[in-house]
């Protein structure tokens, strides 16, 4: 073919001329190439991303992982496209858009990628997308989490449908890469039209907060086609992913202060599917008496109390690393410790909404608990529910199917689960929450617990209904319902504890669930209903 | 059975004697929070809601528990009704011991100018002065002048500073007028205040325990008391005492009493009050004579004689006693704070170290009661030593979640004036002009804190590392404190850090346990107790170091200069508006526009499935406008309240 018999003359034209001198031109050419890669854009477009608040795709990679561990590949890669000029030599760049490969975060591998928006905006282009397949192909096959941290405008439009083809190749991966390794995603620019998507199918997507975007079309196009005028912010911006539409998990004051997170945040994380949790070395006792927790469940059971506390209370070292802190706050989830070993937490947050279930929070909690099924971390849930937030705009917007979520992630897990009731357990909540009934492995309640149909008012105006001596009948049935004792005679709860031992009696169950096995039976994959 | 309407402290001791204790609790403590005198009582029992004026302070509710439980005696503690008269006759009439003085004894010293009148005609030294009633500011600017300034204006029913004011000209005499009615003037030096614990049986004998210099205080209200005084000679002591006991024979006073003396420099003292009831600052008088108040207190309510004679008294030693408050030092030496005690550990694996305290971890420190979280007492045999003992029951004190004094207090035992012994009442404004400020570093403690900031931070990164195996030894760190940066460098050698500040080594040790509240270190061979009490992964360090807590930032070299590249915030005030977090109906509006609200102040409180949920205000400001009313439903994100 012609281009073959180009690519010959071309090569042989190139040994006549710098015969002599051959070796040392191909190593001035490495050179000189790998100092263009190291530069990405040029000087003046890294002054510009410093300016805009924002550390350039290598800085990004030099504070993320330990020092000197970062191994690059594809350094090399240019892209293919030949038309509107992009064929000429100043418009290639080593690397591409993208610069790839893998290193440690304190010794552990992780395969990373980091879009360079000094690169032609950090556009997609074909050799953008081969590169991020590549990486994350093999950290598939070696098992250890990708981390992308994304920073680019989008398509390389100028390569057309090969660049809609390298976003599907990408999208793809990350399907298959969901619930092998652990992939996490920090939008630390814009991350617009397709491009949203990837991090969508990640595991976790964090933002920088000012300086990150992520919407399907920009300010621009929505004024044009719906004639609403926002604000990139408003948009797209971290607080609205974080507080109103789900879609980021926790966002960070800057570059700097998002990337240590993420190293903090990736010390929780398995390697892999095949990889137990983490244990890291604990000062914590584990058989730690935590006497503040006995009296924190008011005993008027109207008045709420912060479920954070009584997470704090348990966990090693106090130390939480909330999931989705700011959205659906009637639901706690995130990471923790105990006795060294990483476990998800799971929380009804009586202080907001009074810890009802609504779309959101069964939404929240239920890809949170399917996560931590995935990667092998135990799940202990703690109980405070009165039931399912009631309301036309909850069941208009699905709450039925939306709630079926919690409790298919729940009934589906394998991992150790671990509940304690704190107080409230209500209605169908109940059955929610990691109850026995779904295979809980160690089920507690506190002695403020109550696990009944409903609240007691409630309940007695329809079993007395028209009856008088409503105040009697509801004290019989506080006495008879408002308390442990109707699910711990039926073996719905293992026991009852005190709660201030609550931190040694869980560390015990973990130590012996080490060893669960369980498996569903046989499928292709499950139906959740989505 | 005694039942017991304070805080715990006497109940410990009242109850291993054999005696059923009941405490009177009001019912918000047993609900979310049992105190802990309800544990170490025999039987707890409920006198009514948390405000105080329903609960402590209803003598019906107290008459009620009485009757339920059958208890044969009352112990008042401190505050509330302890120098009641009308409670002390209620209970006589009922046959119930009132642990304290009769009520001949209370009303005639509770009267300022009764009890001034007793003290004369006992030949008790007495402030030249009015001692009766001025009818209206023009009089007050009169007998003020006769007198000469500065004069202190006292209303004649009211202790523990309250109704007290200072004059310093007849401007501010006559501008008090208005409230002048039913008080007198006394001469007020710059002058100390010491208070002199009696203990009379009722069969005339009386004694005296020594004295109490509680001149450190703020807002009249002691913070920082010792016993014995730095300043009294056996003569001026002897003297004192014979006085107070007189006044005490006077009145047929029996049971445990304090009498109050305002001293001048040239150690002239006079009678200010008797507050009959046991004081809160006690225990330091019971750490150097080794008596027991509590116990002598129920012993005379009793009948029995008193075992000691005035010879069997002794000074042993030297106590401090510190008053540690949920309040915020950095405001006017102490606005109350309220929270939950997240962490609490009180400093007792220390020897010589006494902690009084009616809170455990948990505990929430609410608003009605007093902000006051213990009295910590330390003892030693000379002052030197207690004051050491007290920083180091200060440092190891581990208190989180609601804001406390400790940085003051730090401060105080450790002020060159406090140390040297030239106290008085105006020792805090005196040496904090511009307000308290919290501890200021030297160049030594600076580097110390850097050093221990750099040590932990790399101590906690090891710990991070021990996935890798091959572990760093060298660290290049750059740490930020007051905005100024210092370039350190770090070296270790198992659990000894050498860090290089501006060329100066400093050598850092310790167990480096990153779960302990307590971080117990040696720096240059100097043992310290630091805490930490803030650690995040993006670098940001806060420590107590001698009772101030600061706040560092420590990073690697790398993230440093890359910091240099982060965009400056400001921040977004979201503080002064308030929407409901959730749908549901608004049960009540508790501020209207124009007032002034504190942070944390409740705004309003929504109902939503059945339960409360308490709005407040996320910063101190005047409410701009309202936009809600009782009974209205809202949904989720409505405008609730907005602040200027």
């Amino acid at each position: 073919p012609d281009h073959l018999r180009f690519i010959r003359s071309y090569v042989s034209l190139q040994n006549a001329r710098c015969y002599s001198v051959k070796h040392l031109s191909v190593q001035e050419r490495i050179e000189k190439k790998r100092k263009a890669a190291l530069t990405g854009g040029g000087q003046l477009r890294i002054a510009a991303q410093h300016k805009r608040g924002k550390l350039t795709a290598r800085e990004r990679l030099e504070l993320l992982l330990d020092p000197d561990s970062f191994v690059e590949c594809d350094m090399f890669v240019e892209h293919r496209c030949s038309d509107f000029g992009m064929e000429a030599d100043h418009n290639k760049y080593p690397g591409d858009s993208v610069v790839t490969g893998q290193g440690r975060i304190n010794g552990r591998l992780v395969y990373v990628f980091s879009q360079d928006f000094t690169v032609f905006g950090g556009s997609l282009s074909g050799a953008h997308a081969q590169k991020v397949c590549k990486i994350m192909d093999q950290a598939m096959m070696v098992g250890a989490p990708v981390i992308g941290l994304n920073d680019s405008g989008g398509a390389r439009i100028q390569e057309g449908v090969e660049s809609l083809a390298g976003y599907a190749d990408i999208f793809l991966r990350n399907v298959m890469a969901s619930g092998v390794v652990p992939q996490i995603s920090l939008i630390m620019g814009p991350c617009a039209g397709g491009a949203v998507y990837s991090p969508a199918l990640t595991d976790f997507t964090f933002m920088v907060k000012d300086t990150s975007y992520l919407f399907i079309t920009g300010p621009d196009v929505v004024k044009s086609v719906t004639n609403e005028d926002v604000t990139q912010e408003e948009l797209g911006g971290a607080k609205t992913h974080t507080t109103v539409s789900g879609v980021a998990h926790r966002a960070f004051e800057n570059d700097v202060d998002a990337l240590l997170n993420l190293r903090d945040f990736f010390n929780f994380l398995p390697l892999s599917n095949k990889d137990p949790a983490p244990v890291t070395e604990c000062h914590d006792p584990r058989d730690r008496p935590v006497p503040g927790l006995d009296t924190i469940v008011p005993f008027e059971s109207t008045k709420a109390y912060d479920m954070l506390d009584i997470v704090h209370g348990i966990v090693d070292e106090r130390e939480f690393f909330e999931i989705m802190p700011n959205y659906a706050k009637n639901i706690v989830v995130g990471f923790a410790r105990m006795n060294g070993r990483t476990v998800g937490i799971v929380g009804n947050q009586p202080k907001v909404a009074s810890g009802c279930l609504d779309i959101n929070s069964s939404v929240k909690g239920a890809r949170f608990v399917r996560f931590c099924d995935a990667f092998n971390i135990p799940i202990i849930t703690f109980v405070d529910v009165p039931g399912f937030l009631p309301g036309t705009a909850q069941e208009y917007g699905g709450i039925i199917r939306h709630g079926a979520k919690l409790l298919y992630a729940f009934a589906e897990a394998t991992i150790p689960k671990i509940t304690v009731i704190t107080r409230k357990a209500y209605g169908g909540a109940y059955d929610v929450m990691s109850s026995k009934h779904l295979r809980g492995d160690v089920n507690y309640a506190w002695p403020s617990a109550e696990v009944a149909v409903m609240g007691a008012k409630g309940a007695v105006q329809i079993i007395f209904r028209g009856k008088e001596n409503q105040a009697e009948a509801e004290a019989e049935y506080v006495e008879k319902f408002a308390n442990p004792f109707p699910a711990a005679v039926r073996g719905f709860v293992d026991d009852i504890i005190q709660p201030s031992t609550t931190r040694k009696r869980i560390c015990r169950d973990l130590e012996v669930l080490a060893s669960k096995k369980q498996t569903n039976p046989w499928k292709k994959h499950a139906n959740i209903p989505l | 059975r005694t039942i017991s309407t304070s805080s715990c402290l006497e109940l410990i001791r009242a109850g291993p004697r054999g005696r059923h204790v009941v405490a009177a609790i009001p019912p918000a403590a047993p609900s979310s929070n049992p105190p802990v005198h309800v544990k170490v009582a025999d039987e707890a029992v409920c006198v009514g809601p948390a405000p105080t004026s329903k609960s402590y302070l209803n003598m019906d509710a107290i008459m009620n528990a009485i009757k339920q439980t059958g208890a044969q005696a009352v112990h008042p503690g401190y505050g509330f009704l302890s120098e009641n008269k009308e409670f002390a006759k209620r209970l006589a009439a009922e046959g119930v011991t009132f642990i304290g003085p009769d009520t001949h004894a209370i009303q005639a010293m509770g009267d300022k100018i009764e009890s001034k009148l007793i003290a004369k005609a006992a030949k008790v030294n007495t402030i030249p002065g009015f001692d009766g009633v001025v009818k209206d500011a023009k009089e007050a600017v009169k007998i003020a002048g006769e007198i000469g300034y500065p004069v202190m204006i006292k209303a004649s029913a009211g202790g523990g500073g309250k109704g007290m004011r200072i004059a310093w000209n007849d401007e501010e005499t006559s501008d008090m007028g208005f409230f002048l009615s039913g008080h007198i003037s006394d001469i007020c030096a710059n002058g100390f205040c010491w208070c002199l614990q009696v203990l009379a049986d009722k069969h005339g004998n009386a004694l005296w325990l020594n004295e109490r210099e509680c001149s450190i205080q703020r807002r009249n209200q002691k913070v920082v008391e010792e016993a014995p005084s730095t300043f009294l000679d056996p003569d001026t002591r002897r003297a004192m005492g014979e006085q107070a006991v007189s006044l005490a024979n006077a009145v047929k006073y029996s049971s445990a009493g304090t009498v109050e003396f305002l001293v001048d420099s040239k150690k002239n003292f006079y009678f200010l009050e008797m507050n009959t009831r046991l004081q809160v600052e006690h225990p330091i008088t019971e750490c150097i004579t080794g008596l027991d108040l509590v116990q002598q207190m129920i012993r005379i309510a009793k009948g029995y004689k008193l075992q000691h004679k005035q010879s069997d008294i002794p000074i042993n030693g030297w106590a401090v006693e510190s008053r540690v408050y949920a309040e915020d030092p950095y405001k006017s030496f102490g606005l109350p704070s309220i929270g939950r005690l997240s962490q609490y550990q009180e400093p007792l694996d220390l020897p010589n170290v006494r902690v009084d305290s009616g809170i455990q971890e948990g505990s929430d420190i609410s608003i009605y009661y007093d902000p006051m979280i213990s009295k910590l007492v330390t003892y030693g045999k000379t002052r030197e030593e207690a004051l050491k003992k007290m920083e180091d029951a200060l440092d190891n004190y581990v208190i989180r979640g609601v804001t406390h004094n400790i940085p003051l207090l730090r401060e105080i035992i450790v002020h060159p004036r406090f140390v040297s012994g030239v106290i008085s009442t105006k020792f805090l404004p005196e040496v904090y002009p511009d307000g308290f400020k919290g501890h200021m570093l030297t160049a030594g403690e600076r580097r110390e804190l850097l050093a221990t900031a750099a040590a932990l931070y790399v101590a906690a990164q090891l710990r991070s590392q021990k996935f890798l195996g091959d572990l760093s030894r060298q660290w290049e760190l750059c740490v930020e404190l007051d905005k100024s940066v210092h370039m350190l460098g770090v070296s270790r050698s198992g659990n000894n850090y050498t860090v290089e500040i501006d060329g100066e080594k400093v050598e850092v040790s310790g167990e480096w346990n990153l779960a302990s509240a307590l971080l117990p270190i040696t720096i240059n061979g100097k043992h310290r107790t630091l805490q930490c009490l803030l650690r995040t992964a993006a670098g940001e360090i806060s420590l107590q170091y001698l009772g101030t807590s600061f706040k560092l930032r420590v990073l690697s070299k790398l993230a440093a200069s890359l910091s240099k590249h982060m965009p400056e915030k400001v921040p977004e005030d979201t503080s002064s508006i308030l929407r409901s977090p959730m749908p549901g109906s608004v049960v009540a509006v508790s501020v209207k526009p124009g007032d002034n609200v504190a942070e944390g102040q409740e705004i309003c409180v929504i109902e939503a499935m059945k339960m409360q949920n308490s709005m407040t205000a996320a910063k101190t400001a005047k409410v701009k406008s309202v936009h809600c009313k009782a009974g209205d439903t809202v949904g989720e994100g409505d405008l609730l309240v907005e602040l200027e």
